[in-house]
């Protein structure tokens, strides 16, 4: 079949599926499992509308637990057990996770990740929060933001192109097409740099990227909280004979403190599944190999479903913390 | 054609906040109840377990004999007009007025006449294909109304529905709901409302509710006249009246009381049994009451701290003896000039004076 | 704080240029794919794109039309016509006719020819050969110049990219593959998530605070656990690699943020309006019809784009669940992957492919920022 026709098959039995289901689910509860009438109607009511929202809730429940609940479990199991030869499996304890700890590649997966999560969630914080302050005082300021967000709609892939355009080298006898190296040798640099492939510093270019991204994103939430701040606060203190530096941080920055760390906290998220960029720049070539991509040599290329598994185990640690704290923030709402 | 009957009902949230006690409640065909109190002290929720919005703890509700506790709203042959009128603001005047009417699966022959009706009435012919938000505060007010008025329901519940108005508005759709029951003797309303005025001239018969129960229901009248206890008396009138303390001399069909900081004796118009003798009471005189006098009797004597000079009345506002009550208020007619600093003696005829002994009136003791 | 007495204005310009500033370094690298995209492969190996922009000046090579193409006027041998025949336009200043010698002439000169006969170039390329006897030879005169170039742009690249049938790497295809993920992958979600999300915010039930904590927490949960599960999962009840599977996997890693978002902009309707529709006799699967649906537009467009932008640019899940070894269903993402590898060197197409890729997002991204902004502050600043 033509995957277009297809996809409007897809779209109209998806989606009539999901609003038959919901409506007809509702009728049969409402009209025939417990009817709105009759001499028992306030208890039929009572228990339609007990057994409601589970129907509602039916669909998403389901697809929640078979692709993502369900895969948390069963990768710990892959962890911890060895593929055998005809869809069997064998428990094998920590070996999995032993071979990977002795594996080079691995550590120096762990620490580029670490870099990038003090760097990454670091910068863009601060760029955005630079952004936001500083397009809020001007009148342009909503271009200004529109321009930086940018990125934000831009795939990762599209952005690594766009990016190795920056970083491109020629021999030193033609003109630079990429803007960095024509930069580096306007300012006195003797040669063209193959920036990618620099060992040590290859790992900022390529977290360049995703700041470059991510900023947008910081910029937007902090802009909004900065608004969100009560305008008298800010003229007490310039009455008060605050500089518009101390304004800054000093009355601003501690009242959005708590927006800042959900800006920080949502980018390091974004960090720990970092995948794209470094798989299509230098698929962790040259020392720049991260966990996801990691993860993914070891699940597709060498076909390692253990060790690949383990090691998406420990993404899932890296991010368990912020997952037990946004539901412990959560549940502190809601009461 | 509804009369609504609530038996000891009780109201927990969440298993332990009590909000309400013991509600036992008779409410007529044709009445238009208020239920005024404080605010937080339960009006709103008691109206939402009527309506079925709220579940009932403990306790019955029938509507005309038929047990409500279980019914979902809907089928209670109710409707509601809230605060904030509640409109849906993506549905013109029109279709706000005819939701329920189609989804009771009416004609559209028989919406569109009830439509056109109640929007004559209430004039809002012209804004009929409006959405909420091209109206006024006032015309909102009315699509509310007529929203539910086209439901014809038995029972019309009213939760503070003239709140969100202005001042003037506010008197003008007083007058416009009143003139709305008056049209239909048939149906019965509850009405909740935190403003006195609002409660005194629309009901027909007053609950004032209070510590998680019923302070007391009657004619509005019969609560200005005759509070069963200091919280209605307090609650009912502005300024509220004055409590003095004070002990009853002589008992008998006349009770005559001597005031802690008055002079001589006063005597009530309320019967006291014997026993009462010596008894310690507060003795309540409403501002609009006090008169000044010039005799060795009086209620109350000092020095007149502040006087507002509002045209009609001059109220003036005395220092009590012990520092820490309230002033002492009176309310004298007409206008009187430089009467801050003078020395004044008050008191009232005896028919106007309130005795309560721990909090409850000796009229109903 | 503009209206406050005594603000500096040196300070009004600091701000102004650090944001000028700011907004050109993060323009500046999609701005170079832009407008390489809409170089010839010879212009972006020659010079940096920036400098594309300008009219630069080149020493240029060319030639006069052969004497085959002469005539006769007044008795005279001609050949006419201009050097920039063919190509674009530019502005001669200086030329000559010997390699040796490229600047003896100023534009509108005529110069000697050394066969015979007499040339003139003038400033816009026209050129006009004169000579008593016939012009002989196979080819026309070379030229020497030095011109001034105006920005010259082509389409050919994307031509090439899309409508090219002899491009193998052609991108026309993969571009309609993606949209065949990303529409049902954005659609079904919502559906899904707006009935769970309305259980959440509005239907009382044993365990309900217990199920959203559940979905802040699935929110975080990294895809790449996904990855050898479900597709074993595919594999084993029959979808394999294909769209319905990156259908399905696109609708469960999207129900997190679907129900979380909606979930908070329905418990912010008001409270009321709801219990009012309750009081009018609309059952639960009508008050989420016809009331909280449509007032949660906002919410369900924000989502929409989020989860449109994500499927769209997304290139883990189609590795994995859709694109199988016979590549018929690649997706743009994956092809630029593979043209980064295969044609790392051919910017024009890498640019102008890339740029495809991109352009889509951006229209949504700036036709309905709004929704973008309003979708990210309702999920993230709690
Ligand atoms: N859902 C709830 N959970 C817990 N307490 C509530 C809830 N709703 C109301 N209350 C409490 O019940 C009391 C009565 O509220 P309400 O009936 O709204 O008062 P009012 O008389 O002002 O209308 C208040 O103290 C309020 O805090
Ligand atoms: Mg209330």
């Amino acid at each position: 079949m033509n995957p277009a026709l297809q996809a409007l098959v897809t779209i109209i039995v998806g989606v009539g599926g999901c609003v038959g289901y919901f409506y007809f689910s509702n009728q049969f509860l409402d009209k025939v499992l417990f009817p709105a009438k009759g001499p028992n109607i306030a208890r039929n009511i009572t228990r339609a509308n007990m057994i409601r929202p589970w129907l509602f809730l039916m669909p998403a429940l389901l697809a929640l637990s078979v692709y993502l609940v369900y895969p948390v479990v069963e990768t710990l199991r892959l962890s911890l057990s060895e593929r055998l030869p005809g869809n069997e499996s064998r428990f094998v304890g920590l070996a999995n996770y032993q071979t990977m700890l002795e594996d080079a590649k691995f550590w120096e997966a762990m620490r580029n990740n670490v870099i990038w999560l003090l760097v990454v969630p670091a910068l863009s914080t601060a760029f955005g929060l630079l952004a936001a302050q500083l397009s809020d005082r001007v009148r342009w300021g909503n271009i200004a933001k529109s321009m930086i967000f940018m990125p934000m709609a831009i795939s990762f892939v599209g952005a690594a192109v766009i990016w190795k355009l920056v970083y491109d080298a020629r021999p030193i006898d033609q003109d630079q097409i990429g803007v960095l190296n024509a930069l580096y040798l306007f300012f006195g640099g003797t040669e063209p740099q193959q920036w990618l492939t620099k060992l040590g510093w290859n790992n900022f270019y390529l977290m360049a990227v995703l700041v470059w991204i991510q900023t947008g994103f910081a910029m937007v939430i902090l802009s909004a909280a900065l608004r969100g701040i009560p305008e008298e606060t800010i003229e007490a203190a310039i009455v008060d004979g605050a500089s518009p530096i101390q304004v800054f941080f000093k009355i601003k920055v501690p009242q959005i403190m708590g927006t800042i760390v959900v800006v920080w906290t949502t980018i390091t998220i974004v960090v720990l599944k970092v995948f794209d960029i470094v798989y299509a720049m230098t698929n962790g070539q040259w020392e720049t190999q991260v966990l996801a991509n990691y993860m993914y040599d070891k699940l597709f290329r060498a076909v390692d479903w253990g060790v690949g598994s383990a090691s998406a185990m420990v993404i899932m640690l890296m991010v368990s913390p912020i997952l037990v704290w946004n539901i412990y923030n959560a549940r502190k709402e809601m009461k | 054609m509804a009369n609504l009957k609530l038996t000891g009902v009780q109201k927990t949230y969440g298993g332990s906040i009590n909000v309400l006690n013991d509600i036992n409640l008779d409410i007529q065909t044709g009445e238009l109840i208020v239920f005024v109190g404080p605010s937080g002290c339960g009006k709103s929720t008691l109206l939402r377990m009527i309506a079925g919005l709220e579940t009932i703890t403990a306790g019955e509700f029938t509507i005309d004999g038929q047990r409500m506790n279980e019914m979902p709203p809907a089928q209670r042959g109710i409707a509601m007009v809230f605060q904030s009128y509640a409109l849906y603001p993506h549905m013109t005047v029109r279709d706000n007025m005819s939701f329920a009417l189609k989804l009771a699966k009416k004609t559209p022959a028989e919406i569109d006449a009830a439509i056109t009706k109640v929007a004559e009435t209430l004039q809002l012919t012209e804004y009929l294909d409006r959405l909420p938000k091209a109206l006024s505060g006032g015309q909102r007010q009315r699509v509310a109304i007529g929203r539910s008025i086209v439901r014809d329901p038995k029972v019309y519940l009213f939760d503070e529905p003239l709140s969100n108005l202005d001042a003037a508005l506010r008197v003008a759709t007083r007058i416009e709901i009143a003139q709305l029951k008056e049209s239909m003797p048939d149906s019965t309303m509850v009405y909740v409302t935190h403003d006195q005025v609002e409660a005194m001239t629309l009901a027909t018969r007053i609950v004032v509710l209070a510590n998680k129960g019923i302070a007391q229901v009657g004619t509005p009248l019969d609560l200005y006249e005759r509070p069963e206890n200091e919280f209605v008396a307090q609650f009912i009138g502005s300024p509220a009246m004055n409590l003095l303390p004070g002990k009853i001399v002589e008992t008998g069909d006349v009770t005559t009381v001597r005031v802690d900081h008055g002079n001589g004796v006063i005597a009530a118009n309320i019967p006291s049994k014997p026993d009462m003798k010596g008894a310690v009471v507060n003795v309540g005189i409403r501002p609009e009451d006090m008169t000044p006098v010039t005799g060795d009797n009086y209620a109350f004597e000092n020095i007149v701290e502040i006087s507002e000079a509002l045209g009609e009345v001059t109220q003036v506002y005395f220092k009590r003896q012990d520092v820490n009550s309230s002033p002492v208020i009176a309310k004298l007619p007409g206008i009187h000039r430089d009467v801050r600093g003078q020395r004044m003696r008050m008191s009232t005829e005896p028919e106007k004076i309130h005795l309560f002994s721990e909090g409850v009136s000796l009229l109903y003791r | 704080m503009s209206g406050i007495a005594g603000t500096k204005s040196s300070l009004t310009w600091a701000v102004h240029l650090s944001l000028a500033v700011m907004v050109l370094l993060w323009l500046f690298p999609t701005t170079g794919l832009l407008v390489s995209s809409f170089r010839t492969a010879d212009q972006i190996s020659t010079t940096g794109w920036w400098k594309s922009m300008f009219a630069s000046e080149q020493n240029l090579t060319l030639r006069t039309a052969a004497p085959d193409y002469q005539t006769t006027q007044d008795g005279n041998y001609v050949i006419q016509g201009n050097l920039f025949e063919g190509s674009a336009a530019a502005t001669i200043s200086v030329w000559g006719i010997s390699s040796r010698a490229i600047d003896d002439y100023k534009a509108g000169d005529t110069a000697q020819l050394k066969k015979g006969g007499t040339v003139t170039v003038e400033v816009n390329g026209d050129y006009l050969m004169q000579n008593t006897e016939a012009f002989t030879g196979k080819r026309g005169q070379r030229i020497f110049a030095t011109a001034e170039k105006p920005p010259e742009f082509t389409l050919g690249n994307y031509e090439f990219v899309l409508f090219d049938p002899s491009n193998r790497e052609g991108l026309a295809k993969a571009f309609f593959n993606t949209l065949t993920v990303t529409i049902p992958a954005t659609i079904i979600p919502i559906l899904v998530a707006a009935f769970a999300a309305y259980a959440l915010a509005w239907m009382d039930f044993p365990g309900r605070a217990l199920l959203v904590a559940a979905v802040v927490g699935l929110l975080v949960v990294p895809l790449q656990l996904a990855l050898i599960p479900i597709l074993k999962l595919h594999n084993e009840i029959g979808i394999g690699k294909g769209y319905l599977g990156a259908w399905l996997a696109h609708t469960g890693f999207g129900l997190p943020l679907a129900i979380y978002l909606l979930r908070n902009y329905m418990v912010g309707l008001p409270r009321d309006i709801i219990e009012n529709a309750r009081v009018d006799g609309a059952t639960d699967f009508q008050i989420f019809t016809k009331i909280v649906l449509p007032l949660s537009f906002p919410a369900l467009a924000s989502f929409a784009i989020f989860q449109f932008l994500w499927t769209w640019n997304d290139l883990l899940v189609a590795l994995v669940f859709l694109i199988d070894s016979t590549g018929d269903t690649t997706v743009m993402t994956k092809q630029i992957v593979e043209l980064l590898g295969t044609r790392g060197g051919n910017w024009e197409i890498l640019a102008t492919s890339a740029f495809v890729s991109i352009a889509v997002p951006l229209l949504v991204f700036f036709s309905m920022q709004k929704y973008l902004v309003r979708g990210l502050l309702a999920g993230s600043v709690k």
